[in-house]
């Protein structure tokens, strides 16, 4: 009789399906895995050291090269943390502003991740159908901050400037008349119509996703009972977002611990049951629905309350470009404030938010400098990661995909 | 409605006693700085009592205090140089403290591992282990994470340099990877700046 032996089979780091760079060492027997072994930090930066060379808000543009799927909810966290140890008021407006924008990036994250997720598993057509869906999201970021992925647009006191009146229009180069008016049209006012046109839109090609996915016989082959978490267990093993919901604990910290304008707000907390892949995918399907309740509800108010964005600190917000060129006093705080930067008081702070992925917080110590002393990055993917092991013995080869794809895996936060 | 940090301070109090070191309350958050002998009884208080039940382990990081205040600040300084600080949530409860354990023998740092009470911290603490070289007594498989196979120090203390001790090129002659001592000048472009207090104060 021949003798049997588990052999080891490496996955990635160069894998399609490993979302970037993971490499798992796999210990299978046949086709089953017995053990896996996730190889992390190929794409590690050293981000929190280099924040610590960085003032306050030269180190907030890495942020968005964190979780570069999520990059505003990202600065989110950084720019609460510090303004919660300067104890600094941010204007509503601004708040409500971060707020749209957090829900903007929770449907450009669920977007990307429903069109991997169902790309790994087999389904092609999610992935253009929902990269259709980010183009209009990212002129969106495009017209707010002029740029599509790093944003940089939080800043701490406020954002960076008010929302546009005018969007960037189609030109006639490449396509003919009526094609460039039939793209525009949309895009006749200002940035806040354009995303009311958008948020709706949105909950008909949420129904196009469900019709192709939510009954599909071979999503739910491959999704079903896959990778189950019981909720004691997704307590222990630092779940949190849509992890920890699928597993049927409703812990929302837009709910739970309100930051910004969130208790004003009127959205549900979807929650599953059975704590498997598919109940994880229908709450995230969920919960782009109910982000754009939360768009619409900031667009309404946005459009009828004008007022300022900045902070009137002037040792934290920039003063006016009139002010600075007629008044010496602004002068100086712009002078020291693009060159010393802002000094934050001596103290610990942790800021955490709803991530698209999960608790996103970022703990933050200053000892009274221009620059933070030590600043760590909880980055949800991380503790997610780490329950590969327990989520995938016993599975199969080809289940280890879904299961990455459910975690919703993006290496930029993991390795930091 | 979760607790007021104070209140959450003394039931942390009332229920962890003598295991409590010191207990700061500042932003409305709560920190308790727990001996590292003591720090498993007192994990195992904060998981398992009834007024506390933190259930999820949040965040485990490391952090050198080797230049805190740059010696202007007299906090932390007759403390040991590394900590290894904790975050924990409450999902049950709703609440949140943040434990500080200092490791005593700043050339052999070792703080107990609890990741037999929350299974979460395993990776957080290699990654401590990595980044810091704090020791986790009992940790199953305390191996490197974030940084490279081979990789030699500790880069995140504050007397590794941020341009790291070697630098990795393609050697044509030799027709291979090979590390050489770093080549950059080390430069600072803003300089770190800690001003007295009330600077700049009363103009506006």
């Amino acid at each position: 009789m021949s003798e049997i032996r588990n052999y080891t089979l490496n996955f990635g780091p160069q894998h399609p399906a490993a979302h970037g760079v993971l490499r798992m060492v796999l210990e299978m027997d046949g086709e089953l895995i017995e053990r896996v072994d996730p190889h992390i930090g190929l794409l590690h930066r050293a981000t929190e050291k280099l924040a610590e060379h960085k003032t306050f808000v030269q180190a907030m543009p890495y942020m968005d090269r964190l979780d570069y799927v999520s990059m505003m909810c990202n600065e989110h966290a950084y720019v609460l943390a510090v303004e919660k140890l300067l104890g600094v008021d941010v204007p509503l407006r601004a708040q409500y502003i971060r707020v749209m924008f957090d829900e903007i990036t929770r449907i450009l994250n669920h977007l990307l991740w429903i069109g991997a997720h169902a790309l790994d598993v087999g389904a092609m057509t999610m992935f253009l159908y929902a990269f259709r869906e980010r183009e209009d999201l990212m002129d969106i970021y495009e017209a707010a901050t002029g740029a599509r992925l790093h944003a940089a647009y939080y800043r701490p006191g406020g954002v960076y400037r008010d929302l546009p009146d005018s969007m960037a229009q189609y030109d006639t180069v490449n396509r003919s008349a009526a094609d460039a008016k039939r793209l525009n049209a949309n895009r006749q006012g200002s940035l806040l119509d354009f995303i009311d046109d958008f948020a709706r839109r949105f909950p008909a090609c949420c129904d196009d996703y469900e019709t192709l996915l939510t009954d599909n016989r071979i999503w739910k082959q491959r999704l079903v009972g896959i990778g189950v978490v019981t909720p004691e267990r997704a307590k222990a093993l630092g779940f949190s977002g849509p992890m920890l919901r699928g597993s049927g604990i409703a812990w929302d910290l837009r709910k739970q611990q309100p930051y910004e304008v969130y208790d004003r707000m009127d959205f549900e907390i979807p929650v599953g049951r059975t704590g498997d892949s598919y109940d994880r995918y229908l709450v995230r399907m969920e919960e782009m629905r109910q982000s754009n309740r939360i768009i619409q509800q900031c667009v309404a108010w946005l459009r009828v309350n004008p007022g300022p964005v900045m902070t009137s600190n002037a040792k934290v917000g920039p003063p006016s470009r009139e002010a600075m060129k007629s008044n010496m006093e602004a002068m100086i705080h712009h002078f020291k404030l693009f060159t010393e930067g802002m000094h934050v008081p001596a103290g610990e702070a942790y800021a955490a938010i709803e991530h698209p992925k999960g608790e996103f917080g970022i703990y933050m110590v200053s000892d009274g400098a221009n620059k933070p002393y030590r600043m760590k990055i909880r980055a949800p993917g991380f503790a997610h990661l780490q329950a590969m092991n327990e989520m995938a013995t016993g599975h199969m080869l080809a289940d280890a995909v879904a299961i990455i794809g459910t975690m919703d895996i993006v290496f930029g936060e993991i390795d930091r | 409605m979760p607790l007021t940090a104070e209140a959450l301070a003394e039931r942390l109090q009332d229920t962890l006693g003598d295991l409590i070191v010191d207990t700061t309350v500042a932003l409305g958050e709560v920190t308790i700085e727990v001996a590292a002998e003591n720090l498993l009884a007192a994990a195992l208080q904060l998981r398992d009592a009834t007024a506390l039940r933190f259930d999820t382990l949040i965040d485990l990081c490391g952090i050198d205090y080797l230049t805190y205040g740059d010696g202007q600040s007299t906090r932390f300084t007759d403390k040991p140089r590394l900590a290894s600080v904790i975050h924990l949530l409450s999902v049950r409860r709703n609440h949140r403290v943040r434990v500080r354990t200092f490791a005593t023998d700043a050339s052999m740092p070792v703080v107990p591992s609890v990741h037999t009470i929350w299974p979460a911290a395993n990776w957080f603490e290699r990654e401590c282990f990595d980044l810091y070289g704090i020791i986790f007594d009992g940790h199953p498989d305390l191996r490197r994470i974030l940084s490279d196979y081979g990789f030699i120090g500790h880069p995140f203390r504050k007397d590794f340099p941020i341009s790291g001790h070697v630098e990795m090129r393609y050697d044509p002659e030799q027709r291979r990877v090979i590390y050489q001592p770093v080549t950059i000048p080390p430069r600072e472009v803003t300089p770190r700046v800690t001003r007295e207090e009330g600077y700049g104060a009363g103009h506006v």
